[in-house]
């Protein structure tokens, strides 16, 4: 069974206040979303800031190729090419994605933004943080927070109207 | 991915699911090698070994580039440097190379079924068949597949044409194997010195005039004369026979469909299965089937590192045997 712990008008507002954080003193801002909730995340956080008149430079990455776990799960049966299309050396860039759980997704995206060159700051950008983190990697900037339980898998759907489920997938 | 897959063997052991993920797998490779620093670290701590006993430039370098992108640690080993020159035999290489752990052994060798007979005996180690003999070149017909999907809008129901030295060539058998689980149609062109006998259970079409085949067309697939193959003297006329014959021409690419493209494993001969300016027009995709080719033979390694099981204490030879036997009812 699974309950949704926050609805469409609660995902828009935390959106919102993202977007509002992540408006910095300049007028153009980096975004890299991590497929494919996270740029779904990304895109969304983009029109925003678009509306409030800012230039977002789009990227996204899937990060497949990077993760610590290809023993363990196999190979990705739908992998998506990474899109890269400006230079993010010297940029302050904000990776997006959707629900920060160990944080190794983190990881594995941060070694992948630095094969494509070197940013000068890397900021990070979750619509939900779950807790439960197993590396030193936390959000700069959070849009909700919920503790969720290990054994439950917590994820955004974004079909639709968006909203937040939860569902256990073990006891 | 449906089935777990420790071995790549061929296409007949594929299901349409299987081929079709690994396409996708490769497409997804493509931009790796597009941008600057061409690196991943998917097959860290990976060991892929390159085993050649037949000559190959092209399959060896897409298989080590292939793996050193991803971080693999690839070793290349030829018949021409290695102990096999001392009189060593195939499974004893085989065995050496397999208790230096490597997750995956690539393969060539001129004797169709190399890889399976050896994969009896190495249960800790993937095998990749990069060409056996007559028999079968997956990597080849997964890297075609992806250059039709990604330059000519796709491999479903297309026809496609197949020139050449059909009876030598383990690429055409792979096709004709992959069109009836994809449902692509291939035509076969050659003289009937260079094909093979019973071509038409298959279910292609066979044609020895080319002029003929071509209408209706949406790739003109070239297959080099494999003159280390002819050995017999009476199955080939002559180079400028051939080219006459079946050689690709403008002429002929002319009675083509304006979205036929033109597509040859390499290496090519111009002047023989194909006229130089078209090997260089712009319906040839000849380069970007080698760019593929790396792509997709990053899918395949990853595809086979990320289900491949650990290396174990080995078993005895004997017990191999006469397992391998047992299972083929060989063993009373």
């Amino acid at each position: 069974m699974a309950d949704v712990i926050y609805d469409n008008a609660a995902v828009n507002a935390a959106l919102d206040r993202m977007a509002q954080s992540m408006r910095g003193k300049d007028d153009v801002v980096d975004l890299i979303g991590i497929e494919r909730g996270g740029s779904r995340v990304a895109d969304a956080i983009q029109q925003r800031l678009e509306e409030t008149g800012c230039t977002v430079q789009r990227g996204d990455l899937d990060i497949s190729f990077y993760r610590d776990d290809l023993d363990t799960i196999g190979s990705n049966p739908e992998v998506r090419p990474s899109h890269m299309p400006h230079d993010v050396s010297g940029r302050t860039v904000w990776l997006v994605d959707d629900v920060l759980y160990t944080g190794r997704t983190i990881r594995a995206a941060l070694g992948e933004i630095f094969d494509y060159g070197r940013p000068d700051c890397v900021r990070l950008a979750v619509l939900l943080d779950r807790g439960g983190h197993q590396l030193p990697i936390s959000a700069d900037v959070a849009g909700l927070l919920h503790a969720a339980d290990p054994g439950c898998s917590v994820k955004l759907v974004s079909e639709g109207d968006w909203y937040i489920e939860q569902r256990r997938v073990r006891s | 991915m449906s089935a777990v897959m420790q071995h790549l063997f061929g296409i007949a052991q594929l299901s349409k699911n299987q081929i079709e993920h690994l396409v996708n797998l490769g497409e997804s490779f493509i931009e790796l090698s597009r941008r600057p620093i061409k690196k991943a670290p998917t097959l860290r701590g990976k060991t892929v070994i390159n085993l050649f006993f037949e000559n190959s430039t092209r399959t060896r370098t897409s298989f080590e580039i292939a793996g050193k992108r991803l971080s693999a640690d690839v070793i290349n080993i030829s018949a021409s440097t290695s102990a096999t020159k001392k009189g060593e035999s195939l499974l004893d290489t085989g065995e050496t190379l397999a208790a230096m752990q490597p997750h995956v052994l690539v393969i060539r060798h001129s004797i169709a079924g190399t890889c399976e007979f050896l994969a009896d005996f190495l249960p800790h180690t993937s095998i990749v068949n990069a060409g056996d003999g007559g028999h079968e070149h997956p990597t080849q017909i997964l890297t075609d597949l992806l250059t039709l999907k990604t330059q000519a809008g796709g491999y479903d129901g297309i026809t496609m044409t197949i020139v050449g030295d059909i009876a030598h060539s383990r690429v055409a058998r792979s096709h004709l194997l992959a069109a009836q689980k994809l449902g692509y149609k291939v035509r076969v062109v050659a003289p009937k010195t260079l094909l093979p006998s019973h071509i038409e259970q298959y279910g292609c079409e066979v044609f020895h005039d080319f002029d003929a085949a071509i209408p209706g067309t949406d790739a003109l697939y070239m297959l080099r004369v494999q003159t280390e193959r002819l050995t017999d003297n009476c199955s080939f006329p002559s180079i400028r026979e051939y080219h006459e014959a079946y050689g690709l021409n403008s002429r002929r690419l002319a009675l083509a469909g304006d979205n036929c493209v033109v597509m040859h494993p390499g290496p090519m001969n111009r002047g023989v299965e194909i006229a130089s300016d078209v090997a260089d027009s712009v319906r040839s995709h000849i380069l970007d089937q080698v760019e593929h080719g790396v792509a997709v033979r990053m899918g395949v390694l990853t595809a086979l590192c990320g289900s491949a099981p650990d290396p174990v204490k080995r078993t005895p030879r004997r017990e191999l045997e006469e397992a391998a036997m047992r299972a083929q009812g060989k063993l009373l």
